[in-house]
């Protein structure tokens, strides 16, 4: 587990964070620029040195101001992937790879080249040097270097932010696969909520130097409280389901989760496979009672436990499905049409779900590098 | 073609100012990095004192060679008694003499190369697991290179070429301190010398010209080498 309470001044700015991420999964330092995210990368790295606090890392101490320990960057064994991908421009790909790797005793190998190369698709480029590569490469290759360093941790500063629409799609897959196949925690920041989404199994909301919430990306995706921190105007509720059966007749796939099942089209995954999906809060439609003949496959019974403000005409709900929850997004005029209150039983009527993540192999699989 | 006199002083400049190169580069390589990286008190008047060959008469120089390394010099006397060493009026000191000419030249364009560095590549190799001088060797030196070596022959050139120091510090002596600058300047002092210094003249052009030559293409193998086109 990763145990993070700093504190930092820097001119004016005042960082003041603490949370914890586990161990495995993607911990997402989420929150708008300038808020202090990097700041907090950085200094779990080394590269910068908070005032006070402590920093501990699976129990070994990294920094701690009351007892004087400050753990030089190049002993940390933190892998950082920069937000510029800093490979050396002098060394091609290969040595580029190989740089943090040379530098860890033979004994404490586990990570080789040849998989890593393999998982990013960085094969062909060893040759290369660093100015002839594309920048989604190269940031491929700075993922590789740091993963081959053996880190105990991985960092990665918007390791997608300097790259297009076209390079991230490109690099995205890759990621889930560190994230799915190693069994590294990592760490990563980013302004971007589709980003958080997709990846991140903890989220972190920075904003201000402070910590303004922490959880998992569902039960932070149906917080009201956060005015639409994550997603804004496209906020929705994150599920994460399992794949429970398919219907080639009627070409459809059930998809099962805490407290209620979703139809959505024929998927060609397998039973048991895990699925992100995202229902955005103005894809769906509160009925009181069961509308029948109606196109919608999906209907979920559940409970109002929340209204949030209202901003402009609309208003979320969240609808508590026992186990798991559901935003809607719906006018402040129906809110009073329909009395929607808290502890009024509604039916969510899912209009169409958005799969943000897909494990590539059966949950919990993990190849041997 | 050559006369044996020509051929004495091309070659005698040419030792003269490989030796004032080399011996000049690692000490301009260390206050290359302490201009560029370090902060401390009176770092301006340090900066100023690397310069002063730049702004100062080189006669000046040369003068203060003299009463510092001159055998009844602090230094020369010291450097004479324990090691038998003397500067003045030798090949040796001709060096010395444009070495310290060159020196801020060379510090020049090493520090402008290692301002260029970005600091980020240093930071990354050090989350990959190297220490000071790990990082040193395999990061900043390398990068580092194209600064040095045009540094080098920037100074190599202006040590070609280095007169009033020299000729103040070691005097005009055939075949151990007249190189080809002293050589044009005796010429050009003799009757009939016209000849014999338009002769002197065309050598050192070449030779400059060709050290000039030589550093823009090993320049260019460099940057290639160092991933920049």
């Amino acid at each position: 587990m990763l145990d993070v309470a700093i504190k930092r001044r820097q001119g004016s700015f005042d960082l003041d964070i603490a949370f914890q991420a586990p161990s495995q999964g993607v911990t997402a330092l989420f929150g708008p620029s300038g808020s202090g995210k990097s700041s907090v990368i950085n200094a779990i790295a080394g590269l910068s040195r908070p005032d006070t606090g402590h920093i501990l890392l699976d129990g070994a101490v990294l920094f701690d101001s009351a007892r004087r320990i400050d753990v030089p960057v190049e002993k940390r064994r933190v892998g950082y992937v920069f937000q510029d991908s800093r490979l050396f421009p002098h060394m091609s790909v290969l040595d580029n790879l190989l740089y943090g790797l040379r530098r860890v005793p033979q004994g404490e190998r586990r990570i080789e080249l040849e998989p890593v190369t393999k998982l990013l698709g960085i094969d062909p480029l060893l040759k290369r040097r660093p100015h002839t590569l594309s920048g989604g490469e190269r940031q491929r290759v700075a993922v590789g270097r740091a993963l081959l360093a053996q880190p105990r941790i991985l960092l990665m500063d918007e390791p997608l932010a300097s790259l297009d629409a076209a390079r991230k799609a490109e690099i995205l897959p890759y990621i889930e696969r560190l994230r799915d196949e190693l069994n590294i925690p990592i760490v990563f920041v980013s302004h971007s909520a589709d980003e958080v989404v997709r990846l991140a199994t903890t989220l972190v909301l920075v904003a201000d130097g402070r910590v303004r919430a922490t959880g998992t990306v569902a039960e932070l995706s149906v917080r009201l409280d956060l005015d639409g921190a994550i997603g804004g105007p496209e906020a929705g509720a994150v599920l994460d389901t399992t794949v429970i059966g398919h219907d080639p007749a009627s070409r459809l796939t059930a998809l099962g989760f805490d407290g209620g099942e979703l139809t959505v089209p024929l998927l060609g995954l397998g039973i048991g496979q895990s699925l992100r999906v995202r229902i955005q809060a103005r894809d769906v439609i509160l009925a009181l009672e069961p509308p029948s003949r109606i196109s919608v496959h999906n209907m979920l019974e559940g409970r109002i436990i929340e209204l949030g403000e209202a901003t402009g005409p609309s208003r979320d709900v969240k609808i508590d499905l026992g186990g798991s929850f559901l935003l809607a997004r719906v006018t402040q005029h129906s809110v009073e049409r329909l009395g929607l209150s808290v502890g009024v039983q509604v039916f969510a009527l899912v209009k169409s779900v958005a799969f943000d993540r897909v494990f590539p192999g059966p949950a919990g699989k993990q190849i041997a590098l | 073609m050559l006369t044996p006199l020509e051929i004495e002083a091309v070659s005698l400049s040419l030792w003269v100012a490989s030796w004032s190169t080399l011996t000049v580069l690692p000490l301009a390589i260390v206050a290359a990095l302490i201009l560029a990286r370090a902060e401390f008190w009176g770092k301006s008047l340090f900066d100023g004192i690397i310069h002063l060959p730049l702004v100062l008469p080189p006669v000046v120089i040369g003068y203060l060679l003299l009463i510092t390394l001159g055998t009844r010099g602090v230094i020369g006397s010291w450097l004479l008694e324990n090691f038998g060493i003397r500067l003045i009026f030798t090949s040796a000191g001709a060096s010395v003499a444009a070495g310290v000419m060159s020196f801020p030249l060379m510090v020049r364009a090493i520090r402008l190369a290692i301002e260029a560095i970005d600091s980020g590549l240093e930071a990354a190799a050090r989350t990959l697991g190297a220490g000071p001088i790990d990082r040193f060797l395999t990061i900043t030196l390398p990068l580092m290179l194209p600064g040095i070596l045009s540094g080098a022959v920037m100074a190599f050139a202006a040590s070609l070429g280095e007169f009033g120091a020299t000729i103040t510090f070691v005097s005009n002596i055939p075949g151990e301190t007249r190189t080809l600058p002293l050589a044009i300047y005796t010429a050009t002092q003799t009757p009939d010398g016209d000849l014999e210094a338009a002769r002197l003249v065309a050598l050192s052009f070449t030779l400059s010209l060709s050290a000039l030559i030589l550093s823009e293409w090993l320049g260019r193998r460099v940057r290639r080498m160092m991933g920049r086109p």
